[in-house]
């Protein structure tokens, strides 16, 4: 019940300074929290990147291993995007298998990857038909303090950049970079009325999830869009949050690029 | 499935539809017997059944809320749909339709009305052939307008695909899967008119124009759609004032 009232009470002092032309934190309509990346911090994975965006914090690492290709792109290796969202990282979080918040966290995330062409799968093929490198991203959140997803997934894009594929391990010859030849950048933005915040904090949250997901590769194109929550969006706000994300998405990426370190190339 | 090496011959797809053609679509409301509301729809090779429950008392109690009903939508594939066989129950694809599907109608269903009670929406895919979400959600909606479930408007949905560069409508299986883009979308009909997005999801690779022209492309898809889902409503009700 206190958290009831409590999220009542921010959610009229986000409206009112909306109202104002404020946000809460003093930002800007489409500027993103402090971005601290760090790459390499798992030595065990195979690439790993911790992202800290405000307060939000996200560990990701990724594991690689031969296995078996899909049937019908027999050539290519794998990517598997996973997300936990433990309990230690919210109130809200519970234990147990991944609920719709956490499938969808992951997939919209594979998708930015996925679509991109990210990762040049074509060199992940070691047998035709037979075995191929799976990639397995796991995303550990620490702490949600809003836009979670966004943070994951530079995150997630960090970690591949400083993948090493552990080829002399299973006897598969010398061990070599991931070939990653995108940024994909996604943009979430919290809709509230006729207005929208990028980078939505936890308690900006507070006056409803409602929120879009627009993804960018580094040509500006447009490679994954997610609407999320119960809201009617119109067309002319639609327009005005592309603009604004792909015009956002060029600035993170330079700051990937700034702060993420690759482990070779 | 093999790749096909052109999706559009002399303009005409491998189906022979142009580009802004639908495919075939059949609706038929209030299929089901025990549900308070239901329809059967077809589009192209999909076959799937919606029916609505509710409002009724939301179970387990702690669920309820006393200032609006919890809407439930559950999406879920026959095994037997799709070339192989899929394993029965909720896979990560499906839980995230339904999250969606579930948001969309959401936003659109005066769920103040009616406190504390539940409305469940379940639509079964017999047979899957790509887009098979939006036939569900254009199903959905009649079935809810079938139980008598207020709402601001209808939902009507359909995908808009890129193949060999061009923007198709309704895109079939060969499209949606060796297409470089697909994009799901959903509005709000009212007064007969586009009113709203109620749901939007895209993968693959767009420029922001060609998504300016594929959201054109589907509202026209979607006009035509939303007709049929009228044909369907009145035909039913108009045989029922006769009766």
């Amino acid at each position: 019940m206190t958290e009831d009232i409590l999220s009542e009470i921010k959610k009229d002092y986000v409206l009112s300074k909306l109202r104002d032309g404020e946000r809460i934190d003093g930002r800007k309509f489409d500027e993103f929290r402090k971005l601290e990346i760090k790459t390499g911090i798992i030595s065990k994975a195979e690439g790993s990147a911790y992202v800290k965006l405000g307060n939000t914090q996200v560990v990701v690492g990724v594991k690689m291993q031969p296995g078996e290709p899909f049937p019908d792109v027999p050539d290519r290796g794998v990517i598997i995007v996973n997300a936990e969202l433990v309990p230690l990282a919210s109130p809200t979080f519970e234990p147990g298998p991944p609920d719709e918040n956490s499938i969808e966290l992951a997939r919209v995330i594979d998708r930015g990857i996925r679509e991109s062409e990210a990762v040049d799968l074509s060199k992940l093929c070691i047998e035709v038909g037979k075995k191929v490198w799976l990639t397995f991203i796991d995303i550990h959140a620490l702490d949600d303090d809003g836009n979670l997803l966004d943070a994951s997934a530079i995150a997630s894009i960090c970690a591949l950049m400083n993948t090493i594929v552990p080829a002399s391990r299973f006897g598969l010859g010398e061990d070599f970079c991931l070939p990653v030849n995108d940024i994909p950048v996604s943009v979430t933005s919290l809709i509230i009325g006729n207005k929208f915040l990028v980078d939505p904090t936890r308690d900006e949250m507070s006056v409803g999830e409602r929120t879009i997901t627009i993804t960018v590769d580094r040509n500006d194109n447009i490679v994954a869009i997610q609407k999320s929550g119960d809201y009617l969006l119109s067309e002319s706000l639609l327009e005005e949050i592309m603009d604004t994300s792909i015009r956002v998405s060029k600035k993170i990426r330079e700051e990937i690029l700034r702060q993420c370190s690759k482990a070779c190339q | 499935m093999p790749r096909p090496e052109r999706f559009i011959i002399d303009g005409k797809r491998l189906d022979g539809r142009a580009p802004d053609q639908l495919r075939p679509i059949k609706i038929e409301v209030d299929y089901l017997k025990r549900a308070d509301g239901s329809c059967y729809l077809e589009m192209g090779k999909n076959r799937v059944v919606a029916a609505v429950y509710g409002p009724r008392e939301a179970h387990p109690r702690h669920i309820q809320d006393p200032t609006k009903a919890v809407i439930r939508y559950r999406y879920n594939m026959a095994s037997f749909s799709v070339e192989e066989r899929k394993r029965p129950g909720p896979d990560r694809r499906s839980i995230e339709i339904s999250k969606v599907s579930k948001e969309a109608f959401e936003a659109v269903i005066m769920k103040e009305l009616f406190p504390r009670s539940a409305i469940d929406i379940f639509v079964e895919v017999l047979q899957a052939d790509a887009g098979s979400r939006t036939a569900c959600i254009n199903a959905a909606s009649v079935a809810l307008v079938d139980a008598g479930i207020p709402m601001k408007g209808i939902l009507t949905s359909v995908a808009v695909a890129k193949v060999d560069g061009v923007l198709v409508l309704d895109p079939m299986k060969e499209e949606d899967n060796y297409g470089e883009a697909d994009m799901p979308i959903a509005f709000l009909m009212r007064g007969g008119k586009i009113d709203s997005i109620a749901l939007l999801q895209m993968d693959g690779r767009m420029t922001r124009e060609e998504i300016r022209e594929a959201i054109k492309l589907a509202k026209k898809g979607a006009m035509e759609i939303y007709q049929m889902q009228r044909e369907a409503i009145m035909k039913k009700f108009v045989q029922e004032g006769e009766e």
